[in-house]
């Protein structure tokens, strides 16, 4: 991160005298590293404030952290403090922690996705705290005469060791703020085994406020003479409006006003990337969030929605499975595919789809909007508050400076709120309504309008030569487009392992038009892509005679010998073949592979899996009961990102909810009739519960690599982990997604009588 | 009308029948109890009324009468809710926490009418909690931890 860019710090103090530091990157050749001059000389202004401010000391000691990024529960609101706190030697206990406003050109991009906070922040949120820690030492050596080398930090004091004299940072932050500030190049970072509060587990910084019920999320938002607000829209997305009862609306009790909104369509170069434009609706404004929402049912609404009655899950099956009879674009390919299958031992083929998902954050899309003299305010929860505030500028034709945007806590992102049009929708009522207001989406709203995970469909063919070992592997995915590009979240990749390990391979992709709307789904393609070829990895072990784990190991550790580039991820650090055996060999270890002995009805399965450059293996352990219903006793988790676990507590939980997450996946799936959602509410759906929880055990593989995130990578590997173990429990091996008892009592092959 | 919130008295201007988590939310200004689905099925809206947990969103503010309406903001009143919130905090349950007041009023229900519970009991009152973040291992620990019992998963799958 630092590397190709240059570190600009400012110092500055406050009227009240408060140390501010400020720090941001420049690009370009003429950015050399350098602390702009202090405040106090005037100079370096126009620089200062282009940079965001991350740390705040004030006179009575208390010492204010700005996080840059949104938190929805992943711990970045946390994290990134502690980690200027480490460097800074603050007193965790007495930090506070506030968010930075949204501002990309002080803060650069903040987001939430990608499993990117760690990568991101791992390096320059430490230089920030070592700045501080600099200047705050300086200013004590001064005032003690004493060299700035002999001097420590502990706990947000400077002290003299020799003389035992100390002093708090709050005594010092005045002075710290009026000196030069350290050349960035001169910082030296600690070593992490000096880390004091990184490696610790740390509670996030809103658990009282969470567990007190405090107003914290989107949803609580309170703003003076606020009303609320729903959004009518139709429910095939885009529909424009035909007609509408108004009146009978407006005499609905609460409410205040009804009208509607024209949308705006987005050029056709945009149709592709985060959402664009505003849909076009009927907004009802009053005095209760129930009783405007109540009112919707007396809209009565038509809307010009006939161009959804082709789009229906059913057609998309059928379509998809003429395509995979025939051949697609390829995409990529190395060595000679076709000949390499004709001259295996073994061919195996097999057919894998997976349906469409919703994301279900249990907090609905909402957004509280101020109109100001010549803009909007916005408090929203969002996982790109930047683009948000972009958006709602371009939408409304205001200049960005109009438009403030506050980040307020998620309940849940998922990568829904990635997109940003429930921000758009409450910019533009409020300016409508002339008042602030919360626009809050029901329930069956977040439903209708998801960006949805598009689902896929794969045919796979691979060859295996006389040795068990794969030399061919071809596949065809069927994805969707919008405007003849594929669609977000739905990118047909190969898989890196057994794909990139296989000396013949072969991609293509063939794509369905959709006019559904699509979106990332945490571990966007992976979640898919994972279940279908490691699933398939296990058929090839079988065909093989092999056991699956040390099938994969053998493939994998033949492969050391080269390392394996994959072109497509362009700035990605590449596959590292050893780490990715070094995660399966310990969680064989841990979960006693070949060496549990399981009942009849219990399987063990294994997969493995590299994504949002983290490497993940996990061992399931299910149970397959007469009625073909499964459960998942527990999952044998083993992650590699790098060499530190940052705050253990959130690195656990984030292992083991993704892993729950994933299984719950296996019984997901939304449908589409003539361009509309079949499922309308929770009701509809077969969601994760407490009772099919399974236990999870989590282990960190700590290796000499840099930091990386863990939102995402243990997500993938877990759906086809208990898949396999349901094929070793009963010999079913379901290919199409969603994971039912019914296709599970048609595919075993153990002798079970029902009942 | 007249409610009994978290043991103080409350006037209330609202509908007989919008329900409890409107008037709580947007008429008193509690925002304590969270809106999740609308239809009794995630259980993020959880209070109790006289210690039975209800779904808020489901239940006519003028059907509670003379029932105590205990919220997340009140939990701490009983021996119960304070052991609750001391296990959330000490197992540090919660992801996005959206769902975790209703959790707790539900973990909360539990624990009043059952000291010690069994996994089954504990899968049994908690199923109609959804946790979207997935916390269900550590939920499951927390209630055990407040119940004063081994906090390991001890079911029989
Ligand atoms: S909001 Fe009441 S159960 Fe979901
Ligand atoms: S902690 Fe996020 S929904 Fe439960």
């Amino acid at each position: 991160m630092t590397t190709r860019r240059e570190l600009l710090l400012s110092l500055g103090a406050t009227s009240a005298g408060a140390l501010v530091l400020g720090f941001g990157f420049a690009t370009g050749a003429g950015a050399a590293a350098r602390p702009l001059p202090p405040a106090s000389s005037g100079r370096g202004a126009a620089d200062r404030a282009r940079l965001g401010n991350y740390v705040m000391i004030t006179a009575d000691g208390s010492v204010t952290l700005y996080a840059r990024n949104p938190e929805m529960g992943q711990g970045s609101k946390t994290l990134l403090p502690m980690l200027i706190a480490e460097e800074l030697d603050a007193d965790w206990d007495r930090v506070k922690v506030e968010y930075a406003p949204a501002d990309a050109k002080r803060y650069e991009a903040q987001y939430a996705g990608g499993s990117m906070s760690v990568p991101d922040n791992w390096e320059p949120m430490r230089r920030v705290g070592a700045a501080a820690r600099a200047v705050l030492v300086e200013a004590a050596a001064r005032r003690w005469q004493a060299d700035a080398g002999a001097l420590v930090t502990e706990r947000g004091f400077v002290i003299d060791r020799a003389s035992g004299r100390k002093l708090g940072y709050g005594e010092l932050a005045a002075e710290a703020a009026r000196l030069p500030l350290p050349d960035p190049k001169t910082l030296t970072l600690k070593a992490p085994a000096t880390f004091t509060i990184l490696g610790k587990s740390h509670r996030s910084v809103d658990t009282s406020a969470i567990l007190d019920g405090r107003p914290l999320y989107g949803i609580d938002t309170v703003v003076p003479g606020m009303k609320y607000a729903v959004y009518v829209k139709s429910p095939v997305p885009g529909a424009r409006l035909k007609r509408a009862d108004f009146a009978a609306a407006r005499s609905m009790p609460g409410v205040e006003q009804v009208f509607a909104v024209e949308g705006v369509t987005p050029g056709a170069s945009e149709q592709i990337g985060l959402a664009r434009g505003l849909a076009p609706g009927i907004a009802i404004v009053g005095r209760n969030w129930w009783q405007v929402n109540r009112a919707r049912t007396a809209l009565a609404a038509e809307w010009d929605d006939a161009f959804g009655a082709e789009h229906d899950s059913e057609a998309y099956d059928a379509r998809a499975r003429k395509l995979l009879d025939g051949s697609g674009e390829t995409r990529r390919q190395k060595g000679q595919v076709e000949q390499a299958l004709a001259g295996a031992t073994t061919v195996v083929e097999s057919v894998y789809e997976t349906p469409w998902l919703p994301h279900l954050t249990l907090e609905p899309q909402n957004c509280t909007a101020r109109p100001t003299a010549s803009g909007v305010e916005i408090w929203a929860p969002s996982q790109f508050p930047n683009d948000g505030r972009e958006l709602v500028a371009a939408t409304l034709g205001l200049p960005l400076d109009e438009v403030t945007v506050h980040m307020v806590r998620c309940g849940g992102g998922f990568g829904r709120r990635i997109m940003n049009d429930y921000m758009v929708e409450a910019a533009v009522i409020a300016r409508r309504a002339k008042a602030p207001v919360k626009l809050l989406w029901a329930r069956e709203d977040d439903v209708a309008h998801d960006y949805y995970r598009p689902g896929n469909y794969h045919r796979l063919r691979a060859g295996l030569d006389g040795a068990g070992r794969v030399v061919a592997y071809a596949v065809h995915g069927v994805s969707f487009s919008r405007g003849g590009k594929p669609v977000n979240g739905g990118e047909i990749g190969l898989d890196a392992a057994p794909g990139l390990l296989v000396p013949n391979f072969r991609l293509e992709q063939s794509l369905i038009p959709t006019i559904l709307p699509t979106g990332w789904l945490r571990a966007p393609a992976d979640n898919s892509l994972a279940f279908v070829h490691e699933s398939f990895w296990d058929e090839l072990a079988v065909a093989a005679k092999r056991d699956p784990l040390q099938f994969r190991l053998d493939h994998m550790r033949a492969s050391f010998a080269h390392p394996i580039a994959d072109p497509t991820e362009e700035g990605e650090p590449p596959y590292d073949v050893r780490r990715a055996a070094a995660v399966l060999e310990r969680v064989a270890e841990r979960s006693g592979w070949g060496r549990q002995s399981t009942p009849k009805g219990v399987g063990l399965g294994v997969a493995t899996y590299f994504s949002h450059r983290g490497y993940v293996a996990q061992v399931a352990k299910v149970r397959v009961r007469a009625d073909g219903d499964w459960h998942v006793e527990k999952i044998w988790v083993v992650a590699d990102v790098g060499p530190i676990i940052l705050n253990p507590t959130t690195a656990h939980a984030q292992v083991e909810g993704a892993v729950i997450e994933g299984v719950g996946q296996l019984t997901g799936e939304i449908r589409f009739e003539r361009g509309r959602a079949v499922q309308a509410n929770l009701t509809d759906f077969r969601l994760m519960r407490m009772p099919a929880a399974p236990e999870v055990d989590v282990h960190f593989l700590l290796t000499d690599n840099p930091p990386t995130g863990l939102g995402e990578p243990a997500l993938p590997p877990a759906l086809a982990a208990v898949s396999n173990a349901i094929f070793a429990a009963c010999g079913a091996r379901v290919r199409a997604l969603p994971l039912t008892a019914q296709k599970i009592m048609a595919a075993r092959t153990d002798v079970q009588h029902a009942g | 009308m007249k409610l009994t919130i978290n043991g103080k008295s409350v006037n209330v201007d609202a509908p007989a029948d919008m329900p409890l988590l409107w008037v709580l939310r947007d008429e008193i200004g509690m925002k304590g109890t969270k809106f999740g689905c609308g239809v009794a099925q995630c259980g993020a809206c959880t209070v109790h009324l006289d210690g039975q947990p209800v779904r808020a969103c489901v239940t006519p503010v003028g059907s509670v009468g003379a029932r105590h309406v205990t919220t997340v903001e009140g939990l701490s009143a009983t021996a119960e809710g304070n052991a609750v919130r001391a296990a959330w905090e000490a197992l540090d349950v919660a992801q996005c926490g959206y769902c975790q007041a209703g959790q707790m009023m539900a973990a909360t229900g539990l624990l009043l009418r059952n000291p010690r519970p069994s996994d089954a009991d504990i899968d049994a009152a908690m199923q109609g909690n959804f946790c979207r973040c997935s916390t269900y291992k550590r939920i499951r620990a927390a209630i055990k931890t407040a119940a004063g019992i081994d906090p390991s998963d001890r079911r029989e799958v």
